[in-house]
């Protein structure tokens, strides 16, 4: 028993064992201390472009893409004549492979340094938590502004903030170029802000306007919850955040300047007046408006229960025990939206501790700990483990959807993704080197390997296919 | 023709992180190639190579003593065995002197457990684990100066594992998982309801839309070994690793299916070597034999005695090595009883093709477990 109660920290809480992990004196106190060996910006991720330096390959990109006439980007009046003919097709197919090569590398390079902090980190549950709250506020690849945006939100927005207050978690992931891009937040004018009123005097052929793509995602799906707001409520978020913009991106007639891929607040694009968000109405100036919302939304009963609904599913079942949701709840709302107690509470729950294992993995999570059970480390050809994502259905940061990806078997058990798994796992047992699978095993599910899996490794006909078998075993398919 | 250029970009997603950047070609002091074939899950060498004339084989297999009926008869290779049909294509190099078959060949392992047996065979040791480096690799400072070897697959064997520079190589397109693998997933979800269902409908969909025999079968992968060596400044030694050998049931359709794709895999490497075949040595070993009665799955268990196959234009070809132990007295009364030492087998063979003392060879390569290297094996 005191065996599995390791494993289950290490595979439930944890990011799977490794080899060199051993038993848990108390695994309880292991999860709650490693928090003070999580670093939130490791040199592996400091080395890399951030999310300024993305925002001015996505503004050069823009660049290109109107001189050379492509894409439908309207020209600007001292932009040079587009070139012609089969010099001009040459060339921009040079600038395309160029451009997507570099997004590819960037990309390759952010998933890299993930994997690595997942399979080295000296913090694998905080690390999990950064998984975690990173798909709760998805952004999605498949835009050109977000192409390699899912790294810089995650390692600027997500880590530092992992362990403190949900508001500040929130205002950060707001604010960051990655959800602006993403939710189309960078462009949104208010129709009473001093820009609006220039643009309709000077009969501009585009009018500035409001967008409340963000406004209403932070209310479906990062705060209160689907079903808890009102379309009122999306209109004066949407208002209050107008003029909430990215630096060096946005060319607009009035605008303060400010360094490419920094938050911005211009004054002139933001909508003046009141406005009322969950039946309370705020009358702030200026930046003031949305973050005082925010704040508020933060700490609001519905996001309290969204939250705690979220963790219980991901920790504890699919459909989790609604006495346990109402408990980290409560905790949540008496610490303030502190999200260290929520996840005491957690690890404290009864619930979070049973078996037999609850939650199936996810593609992301069974490749991590396969790879972590085969004492696998960084290593350069890793970063093409974004394509073995590809294939087993999740690849990293492109759930296609603000939602995130689906934390349910319903999404992930089924025949093909089964079969997919199997194949990755013989070439994942490849790279173990001939090690002794029986080993393996007993590292990897100390307490939790069955007989059957036992046995079944014991007789396959090869060290190889007997890594493969622990890999795709029943036990290790899940959590 | 295959440089380093297209290696590398068809090298595994898995497989680049495993190749060796000394894969770039340097002059070779040796003409001689080996190619070593790992056979993986016990091969019964009592059917590849069956003795005729002897009733207790029938008494003993009963229908497993012969192959299936579409394959036809066994084929004589000399006066007293025969061969499968399966491997009709090696009976041919056989018969025209370009193959042999060591008999009766056991490691120094006793047990049966494929892991710890696959470990001796790869380390020559004399128990399992206790070596950690691979005998091929410590054969190779004796050897004139040539580029590390390869390993055809995603990560180095422990055949190849130790002080010496070797490396790997795999297509981008690794092999799908195996029969083997696949059908041992469906035993072990047979208790859980959810995964027995959906592997279910996974092998459904799988077979409607028919096999997959794409680059990364294990014909393909002797081809490209076979190209690989032919090359005149490319590796002297490749290493294939061919499983799917551990028949415990439905055992006359599965061995012949293994063994014909064995047989395509010598034949790809022959074809693919083209002149050079005839400096060529090809060695194929498995971990142990099988049990020499059925068990009750129209299979065999794991036994102890297998055969060797010997293959290329160096071999001493058209013979069948070995002390034949006969069946009327088997080892622990289940197995084929071992005469000759596989390592003796390794050390005679290997001497023999590369020109070594074949006691320093043993002294060298077997010293866990040294047994006199055996002779004749190899052309003067």
């Amino acid at each position: 028993m005191g065996m599995s109660i390791t494993a289950i920290a290490r595979n439930r809480f944890g990011l799977g064992s490794r080899p060199d992990d051993g038993a848990l004196a108390d695994p309880k106190a292991w999860l709650t201390t490693q928090f003070s060996a999580f670093d939130p910006r490791p040199a592996i991720i400091t080395a890399l472009p951030d999310a300024a330096a993305m925002t001015v390959q996505y503004r050069e990109n823009l660049r290109q893409l109107r001189q050379l006439g492509i894409g439908g980007i309207p020209r600007q009046p001292d932009d040079p004549e587009p070139p012609k003919g089969a010099e001009a097709q040459a060339m921009a197919d040079a600038q395309q492979k160029a451009r997507r090569e570099a997004f590819r590398a960037a990309y390759a390079g952010q998933v890299r340094a993930r994997l690595a902090l997942a399979l080295e980190g000296p913090a694998p549950f905080a690390e999990r938590l950064v998984h975690f709250w990173s798909n709760h506020f998805a952004i999605s690849a498949d835009k050109l502004a977000t192409a390699t945006m899912g790294g810089p939100l995650e390692f600027e927005a997500i880590r530092p903030n992992i362990s403190g207050r949900f508001a500040d978690l929130l205002l950060a992931v707001t604010r960051h170029p990655g959800m602006m891009f993403y939710l189309d937040q960078a462009q949104s004018v208010g129709p009473g802000s001093l820009l609006a009123e220039v643009a309709r005097s000077r009969n501009a052929p585009r009018q500035p306007g409001l967008n409340e793509n963000l406004a209403r995602e932070i209310l479906e799906l990062h705060t209160l919850g689907a079903g808890n707001y009102s379309q009122a409520d999306v209109a004066g978020l949407a208002r209050a955040l107008t003029g909430w913009s990215v630096g060096g991106f946005v060319q607009r007639r009035i605008g303060l300047e400010a360094p490419p891929g920094q938050f911005v607040f211009q004054p002139a694009w933001h909508e003046p007046g009141r406005v009322t968000v969950a039946g309370k109405s705020y009358g702030q100036e200026g930046e003031a408006q949305g973050r005082a919302i925010l704040a508020d939304l933060a700490l609001h009963p519905h996001t309290a229960r969204h939250i705690a609904t979220k963790l219980a599913t991901h920790f504890v079942a699919d459909t989790p025990p609604p006495a346990l949701v109402e408990r980290l709840a409560g905790v949540y709302l008496a610490n303030g939206g502190a999200l260290m107690p929520v996840y005491q509470a957690l690890i404290a729950a009864p619930e979070a501790w049973a078996t037999p294992l609850p939650k199936f993995k996810t593609p992301w999570e069974w490749a991590v700990s396969a790879m972590r059970a085969l004492g696998l480390k960084d290593a350069a050809g890793n970063a093409r483990i974004a394509i073995m994502l590809n294939e087993l259905g999740q690849p990293v940061w492109r759930p296609g959807s603000p939602a995130g990806w689906p934390d349910a078997a319903s999404r992930w058990a089924a025949p093909d993704a089964l079969l997919r798994r199997v194949e990755v796992a013989g070439r994942l047992a490849a790279l173990a080197g001939g090690a002794d699978p029986r080993a393996l095993a007993g590292s990897a599910l100390p307490g939790l390997l069955s007989p059957a899996t036992a046995s079944a490794i014991a007789r396959a006909e090869s060290p190889a296919e007997g890594t493969a078998l622990l890999l795709v075993s029943p036990e290790f398919l899940r959590r | 023709m295959i440089d380093r250029r297209s290696l590398l970009a068809r090298s595994a997603l898995i497989g680049s992180l495993a190749l060796h950047p000394g894969l770039a070609l340097a002059a070779a002091a040796t003409n001689r190639r080996l190619v070593f074939i790992i056979l993986r899950g016990a091969m019964d060498g009592l059917a590849a190579f069956s003795p005729l004339g002897d009733s207790r084989l029938g008494a003993l297999r009963g229908a497993l003593a012969r192959p299936p009926e579409q394959l036809g008869d066994m084929l004589p290779i000399t006066a007293d065995f025969a061969a499968h049909p399966a491997l009709a294509g090696f009976a041919g190099l056989f018969k025209a002197g370009e193959a042999a078959v060591v008999h009766a060949v056991a490691s120094p392992y006793r047990e049966r457990s494929h892991f710890d047996a696959q470990n001796i065979l790869e380390t020559g040791g004399n128990a399992a684990y206790a070596i950690k480096d691979g005998w091929l690799n410590r054969l190779l400072p004796l050897l004139p100066p040539a580029p590390p070897p390869v390993a055809i697959s995603a990560a180095l064997p422990i055949l190849l594992q130790g002080a010496a520079a070797t490396t790997s190589f795999a297509p981008s397109r690794l092999p799908d998982a195996s029969a083997s693998l696949k059908a041992r997933v469906a035993a072990l979800y047979e208790h859980d309801p959810l995964l027995h269902r959906l592997w279910g409908e996974a092998m459904a969909t799988e077979m409607m839309a028919g096999s997959d025999n794409g680059p990364g079968n294990p014909v393909a992968l002797a081809g490209t070994a076979a190209r690989l060596l032919a090359q005149p400044a490319g590796p002297r030694i490749a290493v294939l690793d061919h499983g799917g050998w551990d028949t415990h049931a439905g055992q006359p359709v599965r061995l012949a299916a293994q063994l014909r794709q064995l047989d395509g895999m010598i034949a790809a490497l022959k074809s693919g070597l083209g002149a050079v075949w005839g400096e060529t040595l090809v060695i194929c070993a498995t971990e142990f034999g099988r049990t020499v009665a059925a068990n009750g799955t129209n299979g065999t268990d794991h036994g102890t005695a297998s055969a060797v196959l010997l293959a290329g234009g160096r071999v001493a070809g058209g013979r069948v090595h070995g002390d034949w132990p006969g069946l009327a007295r088997l080892f622990e009364d289940r197995d084929l009883m071992p005469t000759t030492s596989l390592n003796a087998v390794l050390a005679g063979a290997v001497a023999g093709q590369f020109g070594l003392d074949p006691d320093l060879v043993v002294r060298r390569v077997f010293a866990a477990a040294p047994a006199p290297a055996m002779p004749g094996l190899i052309r003067a």
